[in-house]
């Protein structure tokens, strides 16, 4: 009766009804390809039965059946008993018969979602990160702590401390971003400059603008530019490290060799940023008062001896120190933030991912925090 | 697309003699290294064929080859009668709807639970409700013998046996035909891994799977294998049932199918 046809063409049914039993001949592909079509045929079938007597499903002419069709056909079977209508399958093949005694249909629990009220949701999300803010706080001076004793304990046994990763570090973070580091702050220093200029000029003040250039950069913003270029260039990178080697156990691997993360991981990272990024802000100094300079001289007609020579009047040792100074906390709160955000990936690919941006985000933010500190700090000692 | 009938009433030998994999004179290597250098092999549909090879002779490059994962420099893969290499796009995703592939370390989404890993190729490929996207989820995940708790956890929540069964459940999700396991009972307890293999002989005997396996373990061999195949010196050094695998004169297969491991698991 059923050709090579039926057996490849898609699902169907036909109603056979004879006296008080209803006859269902199911024919064709029931499998996953085709869910939409099966579905709609089960539904179909449903409201077909409705109000009837007992109902069988012939299965003998279905060309093929899958997980997909045999669950939707044992599931209708279910409804129609659900509704008092006896139905059983009739002609199943022995292949078919066994698919569906390992599926046997049984209904599954939807998935609780929890509904609350937003305001609450707000609330309590509100709350939770309140908390999570001092915990990281109190993490956080925890690890320096932690840090710090590693500190100690390679300075007194210089042969523990890893001399070829923290050179490793020292390339990565300060040789390779000399170049965009150079230039970010040239261009800013020409920016200010030209502003500068233009600004000056309508008060007949051009000359100034070497004062301006000059402390304003050597004073801030060569160590801010540089700390957040930082930020973002290597502490994203020392999160993204740290972090899948959390994920893949490596960090525990360390630990059960007697080897301290910190030690071993933490402290070559930390130390290279604290040597890196003074290096790197004496280079943005030097870098962005060329471009200032460079400017000067072509847009706002200061030949470079006066710009030299102004310069040395306008700016003293302790404007280049303050600038310099703030280098080194600079890198301690962006290498810790990194460690410490790496540390805390957890297993999945979007921790890590959640991590690295959380650690740009709080370096930068901290390095900006810590820098208005710095500046109340040398106010109040009138440095 | 699935123009050959999975569950159709055929004899064992008609079954026998139908090749849904063919692999011709197949080359790969990486940089000056050859691994595989005129690779031969035929499976035939509804076995579970069993691969076994020293480690470093190219088990997984051989599946992650046929699975055109890894790139090959000679010879020809045919799948279900089609070669992979004239095949246009959309020919080729239509062959890869009907594999399922268990990784070695399940390759689970981590950002996602069991349930929604288990309801990705669903999702991509099929044309169905929601209720029966979260019914058939829920299936596949009880089929490979999970509890219903484990399908809203995320991956690194698993241990590495669940992890392996969960990691079936979405190589099954699509009813495959073939399912492609690489070293699916390594790592779990003997007797997790028992279960594993009755597992798939079952899933094998309801849903008319063919089954390629990579495997060292010599129980799974021995318990659910139809045919062995061994690789070495870039191809097939053996192939057949494990009598033939017994007989055979080759040195690694005698030291392999002999050894003191081997005799133990023969001798039960």
């Amino acid at each position: 009766m059923a050709g090579i046809e039926a057996m490849n063409s898609g699902p169907a049914i036909a109603v056979d009804e004879r006296g008080g039993d209803m006859r269902f001949v199911v024919s064709g592909r029931w499998t996953a390809p085709h869910a939409a079509e099966v579905e709609r045929l089960a539904a179909m079938l449903l409201e077909e039965a409705r109000g009837g007597g007992s109902v069988r499903i012939d299965i003998s002419e279905i060309g093929r059946l899958d997980t997909l069709g045999a669950w939707v056909l044992d599931r209708t079977r279910h409804e129609l008993g659900d509704r008092g209508q006896r139905a059983d399958f009739v002609g199943a093949r022995p292949e078919h018969q066994t698919l569906l005694d390992e599926i046997a249909y049984r209904g599954f629990q939807e998935p609780s979602r929890a509904k609350n009220l937003h305001i609450v949701d707000f609330l309590v999300d509100v709350g939770r990160t309140v908390v999570e803010v001092g915990k990281d706080f109190v993490r956080g001076v925890s690890f320096l702590g932690e840090v710090v004793a590693a500190l100690v304990v390679v300075l007194f046994n210089p042969r523990r401390f890893r001399f070829p990763a923290l050179v490793h570090q020292l390339e990565h973070i300060a040789f390779r971003g000399v170049p965009i580091i150079a230039l970010i702050s040239f261009l800013v220093g020409a920016i200010v400059a030209q502003q500068g200029i233009f600004q000056l000029q309508r008060f007949g003040a051009t000359p100034f603008v070497v004062d301006l250039v000059g402390i304003l950069i050597l004073r801030e913003l060569a160590v801010l530019l540089t700390s957040i270029m930082i930020a973002g260039r290597s502490g994203s990178a020392f999160t993204a490290e740290i972090g899948s080697m959390k994920m893949r156990e490596e960090v525990d691997a360390l630990r059960v060799m007697g080897l301290d993360p910190v030690q071993v991981l933490i402290v070559p990272r930390v130390l290279a940023l604290i040597i890196g990024l003074p290096l790197l802000t004496f280079l943005s100094m030097m870098s962005a008062l060329l471009g200032g300079g460079l400017v000067a001289w072509v847009y706002g007609g200061i030949s470079p001896e006066i710009f030299l020579a102004r310069l040395q009047g306008a700016i003293v040792l302790s404007t280049f120190l303050v600038g310099l100074i703030k280098a080194p906390f600079m890198a301690l709160v962006i290498g810790l933030i990194a460690s410490l955000e790496g540390l805390a990936v957890q297993g999945s690919a979007e921790s890590l991912g959640r991590q690295v941006t959380s650690s740009v985000v709080k370096s930068i933010f901290m390095v900006i925090v810590v820098d208005g500190l710095f500046a109340m700090f040398f106010a109040a000692i009138d440095y | 697309m699935d123009d050959t009938p999975q569950n159709s009433a055929r004899t064992a030998d008609e079954r026998e003699r139908e090749v849904v994999i063919r692999v011709r004179g197949l080359e790969v290597g990486f940089g000056e290294k050859t691994i595989m250098k005129g690779l031969d092999l035929d499976v035939y549909r509804g076995e579970i064929l069993g691969f076994v090879g020293a480690s470093g002779t190219g088990k997984s490059v051989l599946t992650r080859a046929i699975l055109g994962l890894v790139p090959k420099r000679a010879g020809t893969i045919e799948v279900f009668g089609e070669d992979l290499d004239g095949l246009n796009p959309a020919s080729r995703r239509a062959i890869e709807r009907r594999w399922g592939v268990l990784f070695q370390h399940g390759a689970l989404f981590s950002s996602l639970t069991v349930r929604q890993n288990v309801q990705v190729p669903m999702r991509e490929y099929l044309d169905m409700s929601d209720r029966l996207l979260e019914e058939l989820a829920m299936l596949k995940i009880e089929m490979v013998g999970l509890s219903p708790d484990a399908a809203d956890k995320y991956p690194s929540d698993l241990s590495g046996g669940m992890i392996k069964r969960a990691a079936l459940a979405r190589a099954l999700a699509l009813d495959p035909e073939i399912v492609f396991l690489d070293e699916p009972t390594s790592g779990l307890d003997p007797i997790g891994a028992g279960d594993f293999d009755d597992l798939i002989a079952t899933l094998q005997k309801t849903l008319g799977l063919t089954v390629f396996m990579v495997t060292h373990d010599l129980d799974s061999l021995h318990s659910v294998c139809d045919r062995i195949a061994a690789l070495g010196e870039g191809r097939i050094i053996a192939s057949g049932t494990i009598e033939d695998m017994l007989a055979s004169d080759h040195p690694w297969v005698r030291a392999y199918f002999h050894g003191k491991r081997a005799r133990a698991v023969m001798a039960e």
